[in-house]
């Protein structure tokens, strides 16, 4: 079975970028190189024309929700990945918050048979922390890598105990697992529902400080200092934390850490007449923070761009702003909110890309690059084309999204899992 | 001038001359309520619906009064027996109610912007009578009747506002109201209840309180809630009132004539001292006298008086 993928403008950051052909062999690169031609003879390869189209190594989302098991009216597996890979996804990490939570292999083992049966977008399961989720007792990390898990975290319900995190980057150490920290003081957070300052003043709604983010992010920074363990901090939100982090790479501490599109891209303007689609965890932050975020992704500080796709329904949105459940949905909208930043200066398209492929992989321990011999997990979009956001017409299940109207460039064509394609656009 | 508005929201929404509209409308409303039949026909045949998610005396009793001197039907609906206690969303109930056709929706909630999701939603008109910690228009309107009809005038003065700013709605509508109406407004008390950025809403923050109420025309003490004391906000009701409650010893601070107000229900002892509530300066009644005719304006202008003789 031969694919060919042709005239594209080849893009492996730091290796490729040029217009070539991409020769695809039983899910395999087989041949990157001008002018390639199928070599079989009969049948011949399926061509792709992929001219005008940019081809990258498929975009990898560090942190998703699926909500399967146990909310499937907001999400499944199968509808997670048909919105990943409509987003130009090929791989995504799924937070343990299900019902059950992750934290046994049978669920782990669950997500993957449920994976296996979707469209084809790889999924790596994230397993919990602590039973439950609960923060008083380790999960079996090696029973949970054993079923498939990659990494710990309870994304979610924050680690509060600093005995636990601790332990928990310790024991993970042992497995080759690396430790997702949700960093947020729910003590400090308390009853919040949007980020704390004028505008939330003037709404009347109760603010969550940045302190409640940077305290966790100091703390688990220290941790990570003193168990040598690896760490990854989810959805950075504030200028602080951003600054603790460059802090602690430049002192040789093995911490990498994400943002998400939504704190790159808004303030908590957005939360202005009570939008719910603007709610999430941690909260739209000031205008000097988002500006941090961009200094953050700008000098490496923030390795990765990862969604927190949150699917809720109108069942948790179409309440009371306070009311209302935190989180957006992100797998469809991130590419053209990331091109964004490249049409703003503040990164150039391969560092878009590193953040969104390369540096997950990394993190992830996956060669994904664009090398004979590696699964040809690739994505090909169009840069230039404009388009209208239709959330009616996601693959997700739900519509939380506040870019909803939005005119955004750049747009997923199709996207292939091991040479197969797992999205086309119709 | 013509009213325009379908709702009273928030004050940020209304204009000076709006404001003026609707303070003017209300002291020829208050004549009505002092003749031996305290009733004209006004809203003939207007239903008011008056929805309250959350205990009230004074605004549920003046707004049933006001809609009743107007003539027109009320009709209350309470968390507790409402079906909300059978798990019913809002905007679930709010579809409800208006398939039953009523011409106004007062609602008191305590979500802040419960009632702008309802006045998107709804064809029906929407006043505020207080929702979360965000905004009570109907509290500043009268309190700027009280200080209009006390001082003659607001542009000029200068008024303080103690206590609970972070979780009171009447002190946001206030601290909007007031600056739009020409005053200045000056917030004190403890600094673990003066919200950020409460500034850039108009108000002055000045510790101590003693400087605060110094060169005030209007001094308004807000009600300190017990449960607060659960979130580390101040330590004890002793110590708020030693502090931050208004005292004969503190009001020698006061300019002469000062008025006192304070939006009710009030804590004897704590925030305001009973012999200053009750003493020559207080207008804590007259506020609530004047709560009838302000919410009888309201009723009047959104119900479409304006609107309406414009289009007879």
């Amino acid at each position: 079975m031969q694919l060919l993928i042709k005239g594209g403008r080849i893009l492996d950051p730091g290796k490729i970028d040029d217009t070539m052909d991409i020769l695809v062999e039983d899910g395999r690169i087989a041949k990157v190189g001008k002018s390639l031609r199928s070599v079989k003879k009969g049948a011949g390869a399926r061509v792709i024309d992929a001219s005008g189209l940019t081809v990258i190594p498929g975009l990898i989302d560090l942190h998703v929700h699926f909500r399967e098991p146990g909310h499937e009216y907001k999400e499944t597996i199968e509808t997670g990945c048909l919105a990943a890979a409509a987003g130009g996804f090929t791989a995504v990490c799924t937070m343990p918050n299900t019902l059950p939570v992750n934290d046994n292999r049978q669920v782990t083992e669950f997500i993957l048979e449920k994976a296996a049966k979707a469209c084809g977008v790889r999924v790596y399961p994230v397993g919990a922390i602590s039973k439950g989720l609960k923060g008083e007792a380790l999960s079996e990390f090696s029973d949970l890598l054993a079923g498939g898990a990659v990494a710990v975290s309870d994304d979610g319900r924050p680690v509060l105990g600093s005995l636990l995190m601790r332990r928990a980057l310790e024991y993970a150490k042992g497995f080759g697992l690396f430790v997702i920290s949700h960093c947020e003081d729910l003590d400090l957070a308390q009853g919040g529902a949007m980020n704390e300052g004028e505008i939330a003043t003037r709404m009347g709604l109760p603010g969550i400080p940045n302190a409640a983010e940077s305290i966790m992010v100091q703390r688990d920074i220290a941790l990570c200092a003193l168990t040598g363990a690896r760490l990854h901090i989810a959805h950075v939100s504030t200028r602080e934390s951003v600054a603790a982090i460059r802090d602690a790479k430049a002192r040789g501490i093995p911490v990498t850490a994400e943002t998400a599109p939504h704190y790159f891209t808004l303030t908590d303007a957005a939360v202005q007449n009570y939008d719910t689609h603007a709610k999430m965890n941690p909260p739209l932050r000031s205008e000097e923070d988002r500006n941090a975020v961009w200094e953050g992704l700008s000098d490496g500080t923030l390795d990765v761009i990862a969604t927190d796709h949150a699917p809720h329904s109108s069942i948790e949105k179409d309440v009371e702003f306070d009311q209302a459940a935190f989180g957006i949905i992100g797998l469809e909208t991130a590419l053209p909110l990331g091109l964004k930043l490249v049409e703003s200066g503040v990164l150039s398209l391969t560092g878009l890309i590193e953040k969104m492929s390369i540096n997950p992989a990394k993190i992830l321990g996956i060669n994904h690059r664009i090398n004979v011999g590696n699964p040809a997990d690739l994505t090909l979009f169009d840069l230039n084309r404009t388009y209208r956001i239709d959330a009616t017409r996601f693959f997700s299940k739900s519509r939380n999204t506040p870019f909803n109207g939005w005119e955004l460039k750049g747009k997923t064509v199709l996207t292939m899992v091991a040479g197969a394609v797992v999205f086309k656009e119709a | 001038m013509q009213f325009t508005k379908k709702d009273i929201l928030d004050m940020e929404s209304l204009t000076a001359e709006e404001i003026t509209l609707i303070l003017d409308t209300a002291e020829h409303m208050k004549e009505i309520g002092t003749r031996p039949v305290k009733k004209v026909p006004t809203l003939r045949g207007k239903t008011v619906v008056l929805f309250f998610y959350e205990p009230s005396t004074r605004t549920r009793t003046s707004f049933d009064i006001a809609a009743k001197r107007l003539s027109a039907d009320s009709h209350s609906i309470s968390a507790g027996t409402s079906s909300m206690v059978k798990g019913e969303t809002l905007i679930d109930t709010a579809r409800n109610v208006e398939a039953m056709n009523p011409d106004i929706l007062v609602i008191r909630h305590s979500s802040s912007g419960a009632p702008h999701m309802l006045a998107a939603l709804c064809k029906f008109c929407v006043i505020n009578a207080g929702d979360g910690t965000h905004a009570h228009p109907t509290q500043a309107l009268l309190d700027l009747l009280t200080v209009r009809e006390k001082k003659g005038a607001i542009t000029g003065l200068r008024l303080a506002i103690i206590g609970d700013i972070t979780h009171s709605r009447v002190a946001r509508s206030n601290i909007v109201g007031f600056t739009k109406m020409g005053a200045s407004v000056v917030v004190s008390g403890p600094p673990t209840m003066i919200p950020p950025g409460i500034e850039r809403l108009g108000a002055t923050v000045t510790y101590p309180m003693e400087k605060a109420i110094s060169d005030a025309d209007i001094i308004m003490m807000l009600r300190i809630q017990k449960e607060r004391q659960k979130g580390f906000l101040f330590s004890s009701e002793r110590e708020y009132a030693r502090a931050y409650g208004l005292n004969r010893e503190k009001l020698n601070y006061a300019k002469p004539g000062v008025l006192i107000m304070h939006p009710g229900p009030i804590n004897r002892g704590v925030e305001i001292d009973p012999e200053v509530a009750d003493g020559p300066y207080s207008v804590i009644l007259d506020q609530v006298a004047n709560g009838v005719a302000v919410r009888m304006a309201l009723l009047y202008l959104v119900a479409g008086g304006a609107r309406h003789a414009a289009s007879d």
